[in-house]
C-alpha cells in the first residue's frame, strides 16, 4: 500500500482509523489487529477477526511512530485492534505536554 | 493532514461536549460538525474559489472556517477596522470569491467584481438546513486551508498562505487530543484576521476546550464575560492585559475560575506583566511567540518559568521574564548572522526556524530555503539555556498593540502633504502599546501644526496609523548609498522617550 501523507486508512476488523502523518519511500503494510488495514473509501473485506497478538487496542488522538521505517500515524478513531507493520507492533509516542497559547 | 478531519475527530469522541457558547445551550461537536459539512455542501454550489470572512467574533467564524475546509477552499478572514476603501482593495484580491459578511457591513464591502456577498445570517440559515445537513459531498484534495493579510514593509500586505498540513501539524504536536476537563473553557477576544484567532479554533476543537467569542475587545466586556462564564483560559495580546489588569484592580474582581492566560503578538512591557502575576498569582502565565507564517506559536514562556524569573535573584534567570521562551520541541530554532552563520549564546542576530507547521509561504511567492529553514525577519538571541528573546522587527515594522504598522505607508500619505519635504515612519517603546508611532520631518513654508498633519494622516489611514511622537528637522539623516537610516531616528526618539 502506498501510505502518502493525509491518506485514511481503517482497520479491517475492529473500528480503527488512522491518518498518515509522516510517509516514507517504498512499499509497508500497515496492519490493525493483524490484517492489512484498507483505504477510508474502500469495503472492509468480510469474515476476519481481530488478531489476539495484535489487540491492544487503539484511542483516539495517539500518534503511532515506527522507527525502523519512520512512518507515522495518527490514530482518529479508536478501536479493538492495534497497530503493526509486518506482524511487528508499532509504539504510541508520548504525549508531549505544551501549555495552551492560543 | 486536513483541518477538517481534527472536527470529525473531535465530534467523534466526544460529540455531547460543548465547542462554543454557553455551557448550557452552546453548540456541541456533533452539531458544529454537522453545520460545517451543511456550510460546505452549500458553499459547493456558489461561484467562486476563496471564501473570505468579513466580521466580528463569534460561532459563525468556526462554522465558516470548517466549512471552507470540508469542500477545500481556502479561508481568508479579513480586517472589517479597515477603512472602506483598504477594506475593498483587499476583497478584490480575494476573486473570485465569496465573502461572509456581517449583515450590517454589507453595504461597505458590496460591488467589488468577482465577490459574491453572503450575509452572515443567510449563511448561518444555510448551515442549519436539514437538507443541507444531509448532503453528501466528496472529500476535497485541494490543500490551501487558510490565507491572511499581513503587513508588510512595503504597505501592500502580502498573503500568507497556510496548508491544511501546517495547521494540523502544528495542532497534533502541541495539543493533546481532547485533554481538556468538561469544564475548561477559553475566552478569544483576538479577531478572527489574526492568526491566533484561526489557531485557537483549531486548538480549542483538538484539545476539547469550549470557545467563548467576545464580539470585539473592550476591557470592561472582556472581564464581564469571563466572570460569566467560568472563564478558564484566555489569550491576550499586551494592551489587553494592561486594560484587563485596570479594570480588575479598579472592580477588586479576582476572577476566580481563571487558570491560564496566556499573551503574544507583541512586546510585553516588564511593568504589565509583573503587575499581572501579582494582581493574579493563581493564573498560569504563558507567553507565546509565533508569526503568521508559522501558524502561531512557535516558542513559549511556560508558567513555571514565569514563576521561577520572578522568584529569582539571579539576573540572568530573572531576566527571562522579558524572553519569549523556549522552541517548541517539534521544531528547529537558531539564530543567523548576516552572512547566515549560525551565531551562538549571546549574540544577536535574525531568528530561524524549520519545522513541519512551518509555511514561510505567500501567494504568488515562497520564501521557505530549500532546506526548509525560514528567516523570521525579526532580531533576536537566545541565552545559555536556549531561552529566546526577540528585539523586534528586523525591518522596522511597528508593532503597535499587536498590530503591525508599516512605516512606508504612513510615510506616503505624509509626503502628499504639500507642505512635507521628506518624512521617516518609526516605533517607539510604549509602556500601553509595546510600540508607538513617531515620526521625523523636514517641512517648507514653515510648519504645519501637528494637528493638521495628525488629521491629515487620520483621514486617509485610520487612528491607530497616526503618529502620536512628531518631530521638525532640517534634513532627515541618510547613508552614503541614500538609504534612510530609521535605526538612528528610533534611537534617538527612544533614549528621548525613556528620559520623559
Amino acid at each position: 500500500m502506498e501510505l502518502k501523507p493525509g491518506s485514511r486508512w481503517k482497520s479491517a476488523v475492529c473500528d480503527t482509523e488512522v491518518v498518515v502523518v509522516r510517509a516514507t519511500a517504498g512499499h509497508i503494510a500497515l496492519e490493525c489487529g493483524g490484517h492489512p488495514m484498507v483505504a477510508h473509501a474502500d469495503a472492509k473485506p468480510a469474515g476476519l477477526a481481530v488478531h489476539g497478538e495484535h489487540a491492544g487496542g487503539t484511542q483516539p488522538g495517539k500518534r503511532f511512530a515506527d522507527d525502523v521505517t519512520g512512518l507515522e500515524v495518527l490514530c482518529t478513531k479508536g478501536g479493538k485492534g492495534s497497530l503493526s507493520i509486518g506482524g511487528r507492533p508499532i509504539g504510541a509516542k508520548e504525549a508531549k505536554k505544551l501549555p495552551a497559547s492560543d | 493532514m486536513h483541518t477538517a478531519l481534527l472536527l470529525e475527530m473531535a465530534a467523534g469522541a466526544l460529540g455531547d461536549r460543548v465547542a462554543t457558547g454557553s455551557a448550557t445551550g452552546g453548540v456541541t461537536y456533533d452539531e458544529l460538525a454537522a453545520r460545517a459539512r451543511a456550510g460546505g455542501h452549500w458553499l459547493s454550489g456558489e461561484p467562486g474559489g476563496t471564501v473570505v470572512f468579513v466580521g466580528l467574533n463569534g460561532a459563525a467564524l468556526p462554522t465558516a472556517l470548517f466549512a471552507a475546509a470540508e469542500i477545500g477552499r481556502p479561508f481568508a478572514p479579513l480586517n472589517y477596522r479597515l477603512p472602506d476603501a483598504e477594506l475593498r482593495k483587499l476583497l478584490a484580491r480575494t476573486a473570485p470569491s465569496l465573502a461572509i459578511v456581517d449583515d450590517d457591513m454589507r453595504a461597505r464591502v458590496e460591488g467589488v467584481a468577482g465577490v459574491k456577498i453572503v450575509t452572515r445570517s443567510a449563511f448561518e440559515a444555510a448551515c442549519a438546513a436539514p437538507e443541507n445537513q444531509d448532503a453528501e459531498h466528496p472529500e476535497p484534495d485541494r490543500d490551501i486551508a487558510v490565507l491572511l493579510f499581513t503587513s508588510g514593509t512595503t504597505g501592500d500586505p502580502k498573503v500568507a498562505v497556510l496548508r491544511h498540513r501546517h495547521l494540523a501539524s502544528y495542532v497534533i504536536s502541541t495539543v493533546e487530543f481532547m485533554h481538556a476537563e468538561a469544564d475548561e473553557a477559553t475566552l478569544v477576544s483576538v479577531p478572527p484576521y489574526h492568526i491566533a484567532g484561526i489557531a485557537a479554533i483549531l486548538t480549542s476543537v483538538y484539545g476539547g476546550r469550549r470557545t467563548v467569542y467576545l464580539p470585539t475587545f473592550a476591557p470592561d466586556d472582556w472581564v464581564d464575560l469571563a466572570a460569566r462564564e467560568n472563564i478558564t483560559h484566555a489569550m491576550v495580546v499586551p494592551t489587553m492585559l494592561g486594560r484587563i489588569l485596570a479594570v480588575l484592580e479598579q472592580r477588586g474582581e479576582k476572577l476566580p475560575q481563571l487558570r491560564a492566560l496566556s499573551y503574544g503578538g507583541g512586546r510585553m512591557p516588564a511593568a504589565v506583566i509583573e503587575k499581572a502575576l501579582t494582581l493574579l498569582p493563581n493564573v498560569d502565565f504563558v507567553n507565546a511567540y509565533g508569526l503568521t507564517e508559522t501558524s502561531s506559536t512557535i516558542a513559549v514562556l511556560t508558567a513555571d518559568d514565569h514563576r521561577a524569573a520572578i522568584a529569582s535573584d539571579d539576573p540572568a534567570v530573572r531576566r527571562r521574564l522579558g524572553s519569549v521562551g523556549r522552541p517548541l520541541p517539534s521544531l528547529e530554532l537558531e539564530i543567523r548572522g548576516p552572512d547566515g552563520e549560525a551565531l551562538g549564546p549571546g549574540q544577536s542576530g535574525e531568528v530561524y526556524v524549520r519545522g513541519e507547521q512551518i509555511s514561510g509561504e505567500y501567494l504568488h511567492k515562497k520564501v521557505l530555503q530549500d532546506d526548509g529553514w525560514f528567516a523570521t525577519n525579526d532580531a533576536g538571541w537566545l541565552d545559555e539555556d536556549g531561552y529566546l528573546f526577540v528585539e523586534g522587527r528586523l525591518d522596522d515594522v511597528i508593532v503597535r498593540g499587536g498590530e503591525n504598522i508599516s512605516p512606508g505607508e504612513i510615510e506616503d500619505v505624509l509626503r502628499q502633504h504639500p507642505q512635507v519635504v521628506d518624512v521617516a515612519v518609526f516605533g517607539v517603546p510604549d509602556n500601553e502599546w509595546g510600540e508607538k508611532v513617531a515620526c521625523a520631518l523636514v517641512a517648507r513654508d514653515g510648519h504645519p501644526s501637528v494637528d493638521e498633519l495628525a488629521g491629515w494622516v487620520k483621514a486617509r489611514l485610520r487612528s491607530t496609523k497616526t503618529p502620536e511622537v512628531w518631530s521638525f528637522r532640517d534634513a532627515l539623516p541618510y547613508n552614503d548609498t541614500g538609504k534612510l537610516l530609521r535605526r538612528q531616528l528610533k534611537a534617538e526618539h527612544s533614549a528621548q522617550a525613556v528620559a520623559v
